[in-house]
């Protein structure tokens, strides 16, 4: 067995760092390139995981240990400039000068959440009181508590579901399949920490598709009160008070609804990262036209790209939970392994 | 409220004006609602900015009101607006100054149905032809009016002789900016920002020293839709509409409205009335009610016009207090005096209204 | 007062910021699963009072949840507390519960608003 073939892996998010650790334990030579200055990807920024609440450190943590304990080279702050293919051999240059080959290629490069400002009705930095998800996450990151512009604590709190998804208007089409279940995470999280305030879920569907996402469902309108009205909201717009008064149709009664919400907080969507966009421009790969990188076969192998030797790990192929991405990134490291091993060169 | 965003998302819709040399397309009933208007931005362009507009007599009205009443089939409404751009072609004009927003709109969807439905195009040159043996290119530049003015935003505020500031308080006036809904409703990216936060007449109010007031219904429709008020019974759903937006903006103790459209302007300043009259209510700090204004008469109000000459007298909602606020000079015994100082007749005031205090400015 | 031959239109969007809560919490402390209602329409589906009359046993949640109490009042009066709602639901609501609550509320609450003109009574 001929394990000095080489494999790169583009990006160290979690699908890259656990893609990269179970090949290096089968003994290959992986160089990891990052573009940041560490390892773990939008999972540094994540406070607690649906649907448990397990705090999102132990995850990155957990798999830090595993480099530590089955070292490859990581080589931070780095993207890929160039690629030239030739005999099954890939030639990257990165931006830091440095040539580097490969047997195998793997991108990992992930996703990235929707810029709010675009849904300008919604007012995402235009109006005091306009939050996203991630930046919720990153209020409770900090171990804080959210408050509105004046210093308060809000009173009434509304999630707005498909935020940059499922939008013509946005120019996404598809779903972001996380988003229903991490709002209905964060307002069970808010309801902890301000058990006087509502709070309302507006969605056009909920998708509680994992386990114990129905349970988590539940227990939100049972025990936490959290009030789930179907509708999507057209626009928004700032009080004096800064409060924001918010439009969407109660479309189970029919008729149009209004309210005043002291915080409103947009479940954004998850789309393709620039760096996966870049990655399919450099190797030239297929991309699906929400702008994910295609996969060979989508029953039977999601680890392979269009092109021969290029393998996808994690949320570039589409929106993925946290285990979905592991469980995506160790099937890409044997469909690797497999692969290294039948072309004998 | 922050500004980051709103001016990313302004950049994303920039529209481009001309300099010079335009068509004038005016408008069939502005003319009786604010007869200073129309002669205010030809006297603005001609004057104080010195460009070429061209005021053709020869065209006609774009059957608008006809087109969305449903007594125009779409032909017809594409041949009326082939004619016009036949006129322009004959005086060698590219530019098109529109004067009112539902022509406008008429001119953008005519056009865009051309881009889409190039046969559509030919039919209409062929029925030209046939109607009046005319022949036309497209016009590479349709603006309105209110996007020229803002244009020329800069050079109106070099010339200011007045602004948008209260005298008695040397606070920024509080004005609220209505755009006409086919003005960058039907097709966002042919309204300067778009259709969510409109900067043609906001970027006016701020450069000429006013602050603009945000209400959440800013983008509600006045209820101007000729489908709805032509008829009598309909009205109540057109004054709704009105009512909606005054109940909106009234916590913001707006000084004035502007607005860009002719229907939105006439409804904003008689539906006070109407609402006064049929429940009790006047808008307005002490039930003088909002002022509201054509953005022409505001840009010749701020570079010092006569508020008479502009035609402010016949307004539902007297000008005046909003004059004394900027502290625009005037005679309040030629309000109703015609030229050579003939006498118009003074209209009743309705009872709804407090009268506008006259002070004598000395002029 | 002139009229001008027609009439201003009220706002028929719902205000959610003025409804009349009372009657909801009350039902919903003493009947917690309503709060797990999903407005699948299930219980209206198999509903043997409404394939003949017009009474829809979804919409009482929503008339519950906008405050809407005269409205519940009297539709309440329609229900024949078959229990076939209850059969179907898929999350185990006590409807026969919420219905017997509602009635003692709606009827109470009226009372006290002095309104005779109800028909629960």
């Amino acid at each position: 067995m001929d394990q000095q073939k080489k494999i790169i892996t583009i990006g160290g998010g979690i699908a890259g760092t656990e893609v990269s650790s179970v090949l290096s334990s089968l003994g290959y030579d992986v160089i990891m390139l990052e573009k940041s200055n560490q390892t773990g990807g939008k999972l540094n920024n994540w406070n607690h995981l649906f649907p448990n609440g397990r705090p999102a450190n132990e995850v990155t943590g957990f798999l830090r240990q595993k480099i530590q304990l089955q070292p490859f080279r990581i080589i931070s702050n780095t993207s890929v400039s160039r690629v030239i293919s030739a005999n099954g051999i890939f030639a990257l240059e990165t931006t830091a000068g440095q040539q580097l080959q490969a047997n195998a290629v793997i991108i990992s490069t992930g996703f990235e959440t929707f810029d709010a400002t675009r849904k300008e009705e919604y007012g995402y930095s235009i109006y005091e009181n306009v939050i996203t998800s991630v930046d919720l996450e990153e209020i409770f990151k900090k171990g804080k508590t959210p408050l509105t512009s004046r210093g308060e604590n809000p009173k009434r709190i509304a999630f707005i579901h498909c935020v940059g998804s499922r939008d013509e208007k946005s120019g996404h089409h598809h779903c972001s399949k996380v988003c229903c279940i991490t709002g209905v995470k964060q307002a069970i999280e808010i309801a902890k920490q301000l058990p006087d305030a509502e709070i309302f879920c507006f969605y056009m569907d909920l998708r509680m598709f994992g386990l114990s996402y129905e349970s988590l469902y539940r227990e939100a309108q049972e025990k936490y009160n959290i009030q789930f009205i179907r509708g999507r909201l057209s626009e928004a717009s700032e009080n004096q008070d800064e409060s924001l008064l918010i439009k969407a149709e109660d479309t189970l009664s029919g008729r149009p609804l209004k309210m005043n919400v002291d915080l409103m907080v947009l479940l954004v969507g998850m789309i393709p990262g620039k760096e996966t966009s870049g990655m399919a421009a450099l190797f030239g790969l297929e991309r699906e036209p929400n702008g994910f990188l295609s996969v060979r076969d989508l029953h039977l192998n999601k680890n392979r790209s269009s092109l021969e030797g290029v393998f996808l790990a994690g949320t570039c192929i589409g929106p993925m939970t946290v285990d979905e991405t592991l469980e995506n990134a160790r099937a890409a490291a044997l469909d690797v392994h497999q692969y290294l091993q039948r072309t004998k060169r | 409220m922050k500004r980051q965003a709103k001016t990313r998302i302004w950049n994303d819709y920039q529209k481009l004006i001309p300099d010079d040399n335009f068509y004038y397309l005016r408008s069939c009933i502005r003319q009786n609602f604010f007869p200073g208007s129309e002669h205010a931005f030809l006297q603005i362009m001609k004057n104080d900015l010195q460009k070429n507009v061209f005021d053709d007599p020869n065209h006609t009205t774009c059957t608008g009101i006809a087109y969305h009443s449903d007594l125009l089939p779409f032909e017809t409404l594409q041949t009326v607006a082939a004619r016009q751009f036949a006129l322009m072609t004959e005086s060698g004009y590219k530019n098109a100054a529109v004067s009112c927003v539902t022509s406008f709109g008429i001119y953008s969807e005519v056009l865009e149905t051309w881009k889409e439905f190039p046969e559509e195009e030919a039919k209409a040159r062929e029925l030209l032809w046939k109607a009046t043996g005319r022949e036309f290119n497209v016009p590479e530049n349709v603006s309105h009016c209110s996007d020229i003015i803002y244009h020329f935003r800069d050079q109106i505020a070099a010339g200011q002789k007045y602004s948008l500031i209260n005298q008695h308080t040397g606070k920024p006036l509080k004005v609220v900016e209505h755009i006409g809904c086919h003005y960058a409703k039907m097709f966002p990216g042919k309204g300067i920002g778009g259709a969510e936060f409109s900067s043609v007449l906001s970027g006016m109010i701020e450069s000429w020293g006013g602050e603009v007031v945000d209400y959440p219904e800013r983008r509600h429709c006045c209820g101007f839709g000729f489908r709805q008020y032509l008829i009598m019974g309909n009205r109540g759903y057109s004054v709704s509409n009105s009512r909606k937006k005054f109940e909106s903006m009234e916590p913001y103790r707006p000084d004035a409205i502007i607005c860009n459209c002719p229907g939105c302007a006439m409804f904003l300043d008689k539906w006070q009335y109407v609402i006064g009259e049929m429940e009790g209510k006047t808008y307005g700090p002490g039930r003088e009610g909002i002022p509201v204004l054509t953005y022409e008469e505001l840009a010749g109000l701020m570079l010092g016009y006569d508020p008479w000459d502009l035609g402010l007298q016949v307004h539902q909602v007297d000008c005046e207090p909003l004059l004394q606020k900027i502290g625009v000079q005037y005679d309040p015994s030629m309000k109703f005096k015609g030229l050579n100082g003939k006498n118009l007749g003074k209209p009743v005031l309705p009872a709804c209204f407090k009268a506008a205090e006259l002070e004598v400015i000395p002029g | 007062m002139n009229t001008f031959g027609y009439k201003i239109m009220s706002p028929r969007t719902i205000d959610f910021d003025q409804f009349d809560g009372r009657l909801l919490n009350e039902i919903l402390e003493k009947e917690p699963s309503f709060r797990t209602c999903l407005s699948c329409g299930g219980c209206t589906a198999t509903c043997n009072a409404g394939t003949l009359i017009d009474f829809n046993v979804r919409k009482l949640n929503l008339l519950l949840r906008r405050g809407e109490i005269v409205s519940l009042a009297r539709e309440i009066d329609k229900c024949m507390l078959c229990g076939k709602c209850m059969l179907v639901c898929p999350r185990g609501i006590n409807l026969r519960n919420v219905i017997m609550l509602l009635k003692k509320g709606a009827c109470r609450l009226s009372e006290c608003k002095g309104q005779t003109g109800v028909d629960t009574l």
